[in-house]
């Protein structure tokens, strides 16, 4: 039997469905109106006239960044770090979270070596004594600044050893019956079981550096080596041009100008954009059932 | 003896597994922990941290006599309790406003809207900001001006700053946030809702006498796990976003640390202002770890 909701509880659906929609809206506007601005002619932009749709219609300004060859080779190192660090990340996160996952019977030590991991997140040396070490060690200018630093991420360890845990204890047992030892069981049992969670680390390691720009103004010396996000804060947001090899005054108008500021940054958030919602499914389910614990 | 032998025999893959990761811990972060001495020191690049003199509280001295060391530490707490309460409030009302929502469709839809903002990063969206709150001829202006409001120049404006780092931020965190409250809506038991119709309750009651109980163990959870941010009040945000003429309401911790640091080379004495950072954190995220555990049962690991 459906009973017809009363006129209160219509209401109150459709104006919560409206509060919802422009909240969401809210949340897209931002980058809507960046891409109008991208493809709108600089005199329009300029004055103001373009709200959420392109104004004398032009692809000026993305012929004139995908032009500038400092952004493409800072897109490139961007790409390099996102490949070559969430490699590395995933990699270490695996291997690491196994034995944290075990319980102490299993393995004696876990106690002490999850603490060590976890002070970690508790305490840190901070800004300057981090910023030496890196520099002792030689990696200032180098690929290994911006990947090393990041490669353990204690919060996705923890989050994928909850998730180890998880699974059902007679695999594991079954396996061991079978002969396998650690390392086959990891690769053979764990790794394939856990996706939704390899999936959710795996999202948030890649956009992590592929939204790092901190390191790359601390750790770079030179701005050849300067990965996009990195570029883009000195472009954009400090409007500094002062490394800009070419001397003529025009590059520096024309990276400067609102709508190619506009298309430099629609560039970059594009690969998140097509990324995250593919994604979506399977971070909810990694986060939820990654913090879920008996 | 032989118990040990025998253990290392069953175990020895489990610590050869760790061992990568442990490297890198310990050359990333337990080293530069080292590095904290330079506190104590005057420390000097060409003489490094052994060869550096020592100087005792000095440091620490100097930093209490700075003169806009107050401000600094008001700004950051001030922003950042603001955040955390913000942070709280708006995603749990969304989640519930969700959860409302009848088709599944239309909501998976509106989660993906609202989730975008978190994946961009700071430098992105401050350069989007920027834009948009420009007083010459940004949007927002503009839309002001349609109800006679002369143009405001949010982050020139002291009065206004802070008040534009909590609102962006929650716009770009809460429909994030909404995810762990949205889970746990799913795990209200349904017949409670049953129960509560029967009783004669409608919807706004059910929301208060079941839904927020119900919601109640995880926002307690997720409010004194905040506890230990009340110290960050967003460095990657404000460093995008402020200038020199809002410094007096706008300068944190970290952007001190920053400017002292890495622009003015005075290792020792920022050093100092971070390991004050450090430790309060220190004790606050313990406490808030601890609380946790006494309010929620929750465990890190």
């Amino acid at each position: 039997m459906v009973i017809k909701p009363s006129f209160g509880r219509r209401a109150f659906l459709v104006s919560n469905l409206i509060f919802l929609a422009f909240i969401s809206f809210l949340c897209l506007m931002p980058i809507i109106h960046i891409l109008a601005i991208s493809f709108s002619s600089g005199s329009a932009a300029a004055a103001g006239k373009v709200a959420l749709w392109p104004v004398e219609f032009t692809t000026a300004a993305y012929d004139n960044v995908f032009g500038k060859p400092e952004y493409v080779r800072a897109f490139g190192i961007s790409i390099q770090r996102v490949v070559v660090g969430t490699a590395l990340s995933m990699l270490l996160t695996i291997v690491t979270a196994y034995p944290l996952s075990k319980d102490r019977n299993t393995f004696r030590l876990r106690t002490v070596y999850a603490w060590i991991f976890v002070f970690t997140i508790l305490f840190n040396g901070g800004l300057i004594p981090t910023y030496l070490t890196i520099k002792s060690l030689g990696l200032i200018d180098s690929l290994g600044a911006l990947v090393f630093p990041m490669a353990i991420n204690v919060f996705n360890v923890i989050l994928l050893l909850n998730f180890y845990r998880n699974l059902p204890r007679e695999l594991e047992d079954a396996s061991r019956i079978d002969g396998a030892g650690h390392f086959s069981t990891l690769w053979k049992i764990y790794v394939p079981l856990s996706l939704p969670a390899l999936a959710t680390t795996g999202l948030f390691t890649m956009v992590g550096h592929w939204n790092s720009w901190f390191d790359g103004m601390l750790y770079m010396n030179h701005p050849e080596n300067y990965p996009l996000q990195t570029f883009l804060q000195t472009v954009i947001i400090k409007m500094d041009f002062r490394f800009l090899k070419s001397e003529n005054v025009e590059l520096m108008l024309q990276l400067s100008d609102r709508t190619s500021r506009a298309a430099q940054i629609f560039v970059a958030a594009f690969p998140i954009l097509i990324v995250y919602p593919f994604l979506q499914r399977f971070f909810i389910k990694g986060i939820v059932m990654g913090s879920v614990k008996e | 003896m032989n118990s040990l032998t025998r253990m290392w025999k069953k175990e020895w893959p489990l610590h050869l597994m760790l061992l990568p990761g442990l490297a890198f811990i310990i050359i990333f972060s337990y080293i530069p922990m080292s590095g904290i001495m330079m506190a104590f020191q005057k420390y000097v690049p060409n003489k490094g941290l052994f060869g550096s003199p020592f100087i005792g509280w000095r440091n620490f001295q100097l930093l209490m006599d700075y003169p806009d060391i107050r401000r600094v530490f008001f700004n950051t707490v001030y922003i950042a309790v603001m955040k955390i309460v913000a942070g709280l409030f708006v995603p749990i009302t969304i989640a519930i406003l969700l959860n409302e929502l009848r088709r599944e469709w239309i909501k998976r839809t509106f989660q993906t809207l609202v989730y975008l903002p978190h994946f961009l990063s700071w430098v992105l969206l401050s350069g989007i900001l920027v834009d948009i709150l420009s007083p010459s001829s940004g949007i927002f202006n503009q839309m002001l001006g349609w109800f006679g409001i002369k143009p405001i120049f949010f982050l020139g404006d002291n009065n206004w700053f802070p008040y534009v780092m909590v609102i962006s931020d929650v716009w770009k965190e809460f429909g994030f946030g909404t995810i762990v409250y949205l889970a746990a809506l799913t795990g209200i038991n349904p017949t409670l809702y049953e129960a509560a119709e029967i009783d004669g309750a409608g919807r706004w009651k059910q929301t208060l006498h079941v839904t927020l109980p119900g919601m109640m163990p995880i926002i307690v959870l997720m409010l004194t796990l905040n506890i230990g941010n009340v110290l960050n009040a967003g460095f990657d945000q404000i460093f995008n976003l402020y200038s020199a003429p809002v410094y007096e309401s706008a300068d944190i911790i970290d952007t001190f640390v920053y400017r002292m640091g890495i622009q003015q080379a005075q290792f020792g004495f920022a050093t100092a202002v971070g390991l004050l950072k450090s430790v309060v954190s220190f004790i606050f995220i313990s406490v808030s770890y601890v609380l946790a555990y006494r309010l929620a049962n929750y465990r890190i690991f």
